[in-house]
C-alpha cells in the first residue's frame, strides 16, 4: 500500500500527537510504547477523562465522544465497539495515514474503549488496501478482546454509521432506517459504539496524558489537535494541526477552497484565509471541518467543472434506496454538467436550486443533504464563473481534473460493489 | 327442506362467493403493488377497497365454514376447520380448505395489527396470499363437484384467469425492474440524456425504486 | 401530547395514497414521493394523519407521540 504523505509544520512548537514524530515510518508496538507509555486512565476513569477533555468525534460529525461512550456503557447485554476506518471520502487520507503510521495508537484506543463500555466484541472496519497493514500490527499484540477486521467497500457511504453496522453484521454497506439509535441496536442488534479511528487515537493519548494535557492545544470549545488532509498543487498531504489554527498557515494560494470534503462547503480563498480551523469560526460562513478535508481550487481551474465532476460521483454513489435521492441527485448532476459547459440553458440554475432544496432532509441518511450543501455553496461562490459560462468563456486553463475521484470504472453497478 | 340441507347449500353458496371475493381482493392487491390506478378511484380508495373487501371475504368465509360444521349431512368437526386433513369427509380437499383458512386468518390478523408489527414480518405473511389463492381454488374445485359443472365452472375459470393475469403482470414487472444498484446507474444515464430543458415544465415520474 | 408524522424513506415507494388522503399534511413531489412539514401534526389534523398512516401500502408512515426527536435524529443519521 502506498504510504500516505504526511507533513510536519516548520512553524514553531508544533509537535504532533497522534502522528508519530518521525514521518514516513510505521510505529511498531515497541516504538509505540516507548513513545507513549502505558495507559493510566481506564474504565470509568477513562470515561470521566474523555468527558473532561472534551474530545469530539473526528469522523465528520464532531459529536462529543463521551456521550456515545456513556450511552453504550449504560446499555444492557452484550455490546460491540467498531473502529471506523472506512474513509469513504476520496479526498481524505488521514485515516489511512493513521493506520499506516500509528496503528497501535488506534488499536489501543479500541481496546480502551472496549474496556470502558464493557464490550465483548471489537471490530476494525477499513478498506481492503489497509488490511495487510492492520493484520501485521494485530499480529504484534496480545489484546484481551481479539479484533475482527471487516472489509469496507470503496463506497462514499461505507463509513456512514448505519451502513457500517449493516456491513459489520454481514450484509451490504447500505444505510438503514430505524427508530432506535445505534447505541441501542447496532451490529447484530447489539448496542454498538462506533468511533472514527482518529478519535480512538486521541482517546488512547488522553488515557495516558489526561484531559489537562489534551486541552493544552486547541480552543476551549474545541480542544485538541486534528488531522487534516490537504489537497493542493496536485498533491495530497496529511497534517496534524491544532484546532483553531489559522487556515492561512495550512493553505496559501488559490482561487477557492473546499472545506469538509464532498459534503462540505466552498469558500472564496480571500474569505478562507481570514478563518481558523474550528467549527465555531467556520459556522459563521456555513462551513464545517467535517473529516478535515481541505481541497484548493487553483486559479487555472474552474469551480463549476470540478463541482460537476463531484456531483456526478455523488449521484453514482447514492444507495438508491430513497426516492428523493435516487431521483434528485442524477438530475442535479446533469444540470451541474450543463452549468459547467458553455451557454447553459436558461432556468438551469433555478432547477438546481429547486432540486437541492427538494432532496434535503428526505433520505434515510445525509447523502442528499451533504450533496445539496456542496452544490449550493458552489453556485454562491462561483457566481462570477456562472456569468462567464453564460458568455461562453471559462476560467479553466487546462483539462486536467483537480479534485480526486475514483475512475469511471469504479462506479458501483451491482450489490457486490456494496460488500 | 331440512335445516341440514339449508346449511349445506349455504356453505356451498358462501364458498363460491368467498372465492370470487378472494379473487377480486387478490387482483386489487397486485394493482396496489404495481402502483397502478383504478379508473375513477383515488389511491387511498383502492387501499380502502382492498381492506374492506378482504374483511367481507372473511365474513363469507366464516359463514361458509360454520355452516359446513353445523350441517349434519356430512361430518365436519370444528377442529377440521383449522387443522388440515382432520375431517372424515373428503379428507384431502377439505384439508386444503383448512390450510387456506389458516393462511387467511394469519394475513388478516397481521394486517389488522399492522402498526405494531415489524414491517418485514407483516410483508412475509402477506406474501403467503400467493399460496392461499391456489390452495383455496383447488379446495373449491374438488371438495364438492359444484365448480366443475355449468355456470359455476365458468365462474371458477374466470377467477383462475384473473389471478393468472395478475400474477403474470406482477412477475413481468419484477423481471423488468433493475436491481437497486442498477437503478442508480440507470437514473444517471437517463438524466444525462434528457432532451427537455432542465427544470422547465412538470418532470416525468422518475424511476421507481 | 404532540404527534409527529414520520416517514421511513427506504420503505416508501412513492405510491402517493398518503398525499391524496391527507392533502393538508402531505404533498407529493414531482417524482411522487411525499413531502411533509417537519414538526408536530397541527391540531385538528390528527385524524387525517392516522388515515395517512393506515392507507400506506408500504407501511412507511408512523405516528410518533411526544419525545424530543431532534437529538435522536441527529445521532441517528450521521
Amino acid at each position: 500500500m502506498a504510504r500516505p504523505a504526511t507533513a510536519r509544520s516548520r512553524r514553531g512548537g508544533d509537535s504532533p500527537r497522534v502522528l508519530p514524530p518521525v514521518p514516513g515510518v510505521t510505529e511498531d508496538l515497541r516504538a509505540h510504547y516507548s513513545r507513549n507509555g502505558p495507559a493510566r486512565y481506564r474504565g470509568p476513569a477513562l470515561l470521566r477523562a474523555v468527558r473532561e477533555a472534551g474530545l469530539t468525534g473526528r469522523g465528520g460529525a464532531a459529536f462529543p465522544a463521551h456521550v456515545k461512550l456513556a450511552a453504550v456503557a449504560r446499555a444492557n447485554g452484550r455490546k460491540v465497539v467498531v473502529a471506523n476506518g472506512a474513509e469513504g471520502e476520496p479526498a481524505s487520507a488521514k485515516d489511512a495515514a493513521l493506520l499506516y503510521h500509528a496503528p497501535h495508537l488506534v488499536l489501543d484506543g479500541l481496546q480502551l474503549a472496549v474496556e470502558a463500555v464493557g464490550a465483548t466484541e471489537a471490530y476494525l472496519y477499513t478498506d481492503i488496501r489497509h488490511a495487510d497493514m492492520v493484520d501485521r500490527a494485530l499480529a504484534q499484540r496480545t489484546d484481551d478482546i481479539p479484533v475482527q477486521v471487516v472489509e469496507a467497500p470503496p463506497r462514499f457511504l461505507s463509513g456512514q454509521e448505519t451502513a457500517l453496522a449493516s456491513r459489520v453484521s454481514g450484509g451490504l454497506a447500505l444505510p438503514t432506517f430505524s427508530s432506535s439509535r445505534i447505541s441501542e441496536h447496532g451490529v447484530h442488534g447489539m448496542p454498538t459504539l462506533v468511533q472514527n479511528v482518529e478519535t480512538l487515537a486521541h482517546l488512547a493519548l488522553i488515557a495516558r496524558r489526561g484531559p489537562g494535557w489534551f486541552r493544552q492545544k486547541g480552543t476551549p470549545a474545541e480542544p485538541g489537535t486534528t488531522l487534516v488532509t490537504i489537497n493542493a498543487d496536485g498533491r495530497r498531504l496529511v497534517r496534524e494541526v491544532e484546532l483553531g489554527a489559522r487556515l492561512a498557515d495550512v493553505i496559501t494560494d488559490g482561487a477557492a477552497v473546499l472545506i469538509g470534503g464532498y459534503h462540505g462547503t466552498w469558500l472564496p480563498m480571500t474569505t478562507a484565509l481570514t478563518l481558523t480551523l474550528d467549527n465555531q469560526a467556520l459556522s459563521g460562513h456555513r462551513a464545517a471541518l467535517g473529516a478535515g478535508v481541505l481541497a484548493v481550487l487553483p486559479h487555472s481551474a474552474c469551480g463549476l467543472i470540478e463541482t460537476a465532476r463531484v456531483a456526478r460521483y455523488l449521484a453514482a454513489e447514492s444507495a438508491g434506496q430513497c426516492g428523493p435521492c435516487l431521483n434528485g441527485l442524477p438530475r442535479i448532476a446533469a444540470a451541474m454538467a450543463e452549468l459547467a459547459g458553455p451557454r447553459p440553458r436558461r432556468g438551469t440554475v433555478q432547477a438546481v436550486e429547486r432540486w437541492a432544496g427538494l432532496v434535503t432532509g428526505r433520505g434515510a441518511c445525509h447523502h442528499p443533504d451533504g450533496t445539496s450543501r456542496l452544490i449550493r455553496s458552489a453556485l454562491t461562490v462561483f457566481g462570477a464563473e456562472l456569468s462567464r459560462h453564460a458568455d461562453g468563456r471559462c476560467s479553466a486553463a487546462t483539462d486536467r481534473p483537480v479534485l480526486p475521484l475514483p475512475s469511471a470504472q469504479a462506479l458501483p453497478l451491482t450489490d457486490e460493489d456494496w460488500l | 327442506m331440512t335445516d341440514s340441507t339449508a346449511f349445506w347449500y349455504a356453505s356451498r353458496a358462501t364458498g363460491v362467493v368467498a372465492l370470487v371475493l378472494l379473487t377480486v381482493v387478490f387482483a386489487i392487491g397486485i394493482t396496489i403493488n404495481r402502483q397502478a390506478r383504478v379508473p375513477g378511484l383515488p389511491r387511498f380508495a383502492v387501499t380502502d377497497l382492498h381492506r374492506n373487501l378482504s374483511l367481507l371475504t372473511v365474513t363469507f368465509l366464516c359463514t361458509h365454514v360454520l355452516t359446513a360444521v353445523l350441517d349434519t349431512y356430512v361430518s365436519i368437526t370444528p377442529v377440521a376447520i383449522v387443522v388440515p386433513f382432520a375431517s372424515g369427509y373428503e379428507r384431502f380437499w377439505l384439508g386444503l380448505g383448512a390450510i387456506a383458512f389458516d393462511v387467511m386468518v394469519a394475513i388478516i390478523a397481521t394486517s389488522l395489527l399492522r402498526g405494531r408489527l415489524n414491517r418485514a414480518a407483516w410483508r412475509a405473511i402477506h406474501l403467503t396470499a400467493y399460496l392461499c389463492w391456489p390452495i383455496a381454488f383447488l379446495h373449491g374445485l374438488y371438495a364438492s363437484g359444484d365448480l366443475r359443472r355449468g355456470p359455476l365452472l365458468a365462474i371458477a375459470l374466470g377467477c383462475a384467469l384473473v389471478v393468472a393475469a395478475a400474477v403474470t403482470w406482477r412477475l413481468a414487472s419484477a423481471a423488468r425492474r433493475p436491481p437497486r444498484a442498477g437503478r442508480v446507474a440507470a437514473g444517471l444515464a437517463a438524466a444525462e440524456h434528457r432532451p427537455r430543458p432542465a427544470g422547465t415544465g412538470q418532470a416525468a415520474r422518475g424511476p421507481r425504486r | 401530547m404532540t404527534l409527529t408524522l414520520r416517514i421511513n424513506p427506504i420503505a416508501c415507494t412513492g405510491h402517493g395514497a398518503c398525499a391524496e388522503v391527507a392533502p393538508e399534511l402531505i404533498e407529493a413531489d414531482e417524482w411522487g414521493y411525499p413531502v411533509m412539514n417537519p414538526g408536530p401534526v397541527p391540531a385538528g389534523l390528527e385524524r387525517e394523519a392516522r388515515k395517512a398512516v393506515a392507507t400506506c401500502p408500504a407501511l412507511a408512515l408512523k405516528l410518533q407521540r411526544d419525545g424530543n426527536l431532534s437529538a435522536t435524529e441527529n445521532l441517528r443519521r450521521n
